[in-house]
């Protein structure tokens, strides 16, 4: 019997090592990259190669903390993201109502339609959108370019905020219309309040990928007054030969750290990200 | 709202009330037909024409010409050649199948270890994407870390952006795509129900024939609407490339949206540019359709 017993538990112990092994391998090889950005920003003196900073400094900081530099491109990114994120999330919640609610002839086309246009590359059209923004006098406006990063999000901001939706029973609303409360109110005051929880991670999500677009504002922007940080990063250290390492570095992490803080919003809220996961499924 | 309705709902106060419960998806089907839907009829149109960056003024419509010159081009060819070895190398083999490594060694890893992985694969996710190409660009320099770390082993060092640039930014693209495959899957695989997979153990199946003919086929819908997806947005991708290489050296790394974006703007052939667009959606419809005919193939079979 105890022979039986420990031979059991022996290879899941065994195994589980290996197993663990064969995960810090990956993880290594995933964290290089990541550690380059950590370490290069409080280096002053950092290459292209890991290193470890000495001494550890804030100079690289202190030099790109200027307006041209980091301000305006930060305050941009966040006036053209949070516009677009909230055009999305606003429309998305009227049109998740009756797509949630109703039963209708063109639902059901209308939820593949907007299922496929989740994965359409939107690479593909930006270059009829350019014409189209440069003959409607749109090119070079932050309000065009919240319009169209606003309908870049819908599809896929769409489709969750129907399925969070979904979840909210109807009866609650129902029981507030015998009440004599409109549709509209009963959205405001009965349905947004309970799916508060999954509009976040709607709102998250959406803001997330638009901060990190790059190519969007890259073709419908020009003046450098009015570029995000995802682009400016790219003319700023892209244009001069001598790229100082340890500013990039250091641009690059505050460039991302509202992405990093809000997708750790996002998973604390989801209990993990695999409820996201879940919704993509499909 | 049924409680207001007059008692005898006619064929037209039922359309009235049809085009009321309608009226919420207004703004979004305005900014959807607008932005999303105008633009590719748009496309569809223009590369039919000799369109110039100055607009649809002096536009000739000039047939197939477009496609004619560019499926006749030896760079259109290369470059659909490295657009789709980049989608093929990145996405279906790279994330997909370290996506799914990764979630499937995650169900038996220790609980720190799993977080910590989980962590930091989820952070280069989480990585804006010209971000991550700065950082892999540094990593694959002449004095990055790759060739630090063979030096150690002492292999020579090399400029891998320069002799390898389709096979570092593909590189580029699984690290940073690879949470979200392993992120799918393991929602898909938590969702096995454990009982199956223990009475195939006790079958006497082994890891990988419990593996290959027990779990993979009762994910296999996850696995090809999670190919859709990692294929279709492999695609479009063009910031990681763009600070990786800029489609060089000599185009070596140029896929189809850098090929586009150049020809539209950099040489003002707006109606070619918009004609190489078209090709790429076309590309990307014909994955989708295989994957969905996929899907579909699996639900009769049910």
């Amino acid at each position: 019997m105890s022979t039986v017993l420990s031979r059991r538990t022996s290879r899941p112990v065994v195994s589980r090592l290996l197993v663990d092994l064969a995960l810090l391998v990956v993880a290594a090889g995933f964290v290089v990259p990541l550690l380059w950005l950590l370490l290069g920003a409080f280096n002053a003196r950092a290459g292209l190669a890991v290193t470890w900073p000495h001494p550890w400094t804030l100079r690289n900081f202190h030099a790109i903390l200027t307006y041209d530099t980091t301000y305006r491109p930060m305050i941009n990114g966040a006036i053209l993201c949070g516009g677009g994120t909230l055009l999305a999330v606003f429309a998305s919640v009227l049109a998740a109502y009756p797509l949630s609610r109703y039963q209708f002839r063109a639902k059901r086309p209308f939820l593949l339609t907007i299922l496929f246009a989740t994965g359409l590359p939107i690479t593909a059209i930006m270059v009829p959108v350019y014409g189209m923004f440069v003959q409607v006098n749109l090119i070079d406006t932050l309000s065009g370019t919240i319009l169209f990063m606003a309908t870049t999000a819908l599809p896929i901001s769409i489709w969750l905020t129907k399925n969070f939706m979904d979840g909210v029973p109807i009866e609650l609303e129902q029981a507030a219309w015998t009440d004599g409360a409109s549709v509209m109110q009963g959205l405001r005051s009965i349905v947004l309040p309970l799916m508060w929880p999954g509009l976040s991670v709607v709102t998250i999500y959406t803001f997330i990928g638009l901060w990190g677009n790059f190519f969007v504002p890259f073709v419908l922007l020009s003046s450098n007054d009015r570029l995000p940080a995802s682009v400016s990063i790219y003319t700023f250290f892209g244009q001069y030969g001598q790229i100082v390492y340890g500013q990039l570095a250091a641009y690059s992490m505050l460039y991302s750290l509202p992405a990093v803080l809000l997708y750790l919003v996002l998973s604390r809220r989801l209990g993990g990200a695999f409820s996201f996961g879940g919704a993509v499924k499909g | 709202m049924s409680v207001s309705a007059t008692p005898a709902p006619g064929a037209a106060a039922r359309l009235r009330r049809g085009l009321l419960q309608g009226l919420p998806l207004g703004p979004a089907v305005v900014l959807l037909v607008v932005f999303l839907a105008g633009p590719i009829l748009y496309c569809v149109y223009s590369a039919f024409t000799d369109m110039a960056l100055t607009g649809a003024a002096g536009a000739h419509f000039v047939g197939l010409d477009n496609f004619r010159k560019a499926f006749t081009s030896d760079e259109f060819r290369q470059s659909l050649v490295y657009t789709l070895v980049f989608t093929i190398l990145s996405a279906v083999i790279g994330q997909n199948i370290l996506g799914m490594v990764l979630a499937l060694l995650m169900r038996s890893g220790t609980a720190w270890v799993r977080a910590l992985v989980s962590a930091i694969v989820i952070g280069a996710w989480v990585m804006p994407e010209v971000v991550a190409g700065y950082l892999w660009s540094a990593f694959l320099g002449d004095d990055g870390s790759l060739n630090r770390f063979l030096g150690l082993l002492s292999i020579p060092k090399q400029s891998w952006l320069f002799t390898v640039p389709i096979l570092a930014v593909s590189l580029a693209n699984v690290w940073r795509g690879t949470a979200f495959s392993m992120l799918v899957y393991s929602a898909a695989l938590s969702e096995v129900p454990k009982e199956i997979e223990e009475s195939a153990t006790m079958d006497g199946a082994g890891t990988f024939q419990r593996l290959w003919s027990v779990t993979l086929p009762m994910i296999r819908r996850s696995i090809t609407t999670n190919l859709m997806l990692i294929t279709l947005q492999t695609l479009s991708v063009f910031g990681l490339i763009w600070t990786m290489t800029r489609g060089g050296p000599s185009n070596k790394s140029e896929t189809l949206p850098l090929f586009a974006y150049q020809q539209a703007f950099q040489l003002s052939q707006l109606g070619y540019g918009t004609a190489l667009a078209l090709v790429l959606l076309a590309i990307g419809a014909v994955f989708s359709l295989v994957y969905l005919r996929a899907l579909r193939l699996e639900e009769v079979r049910r």
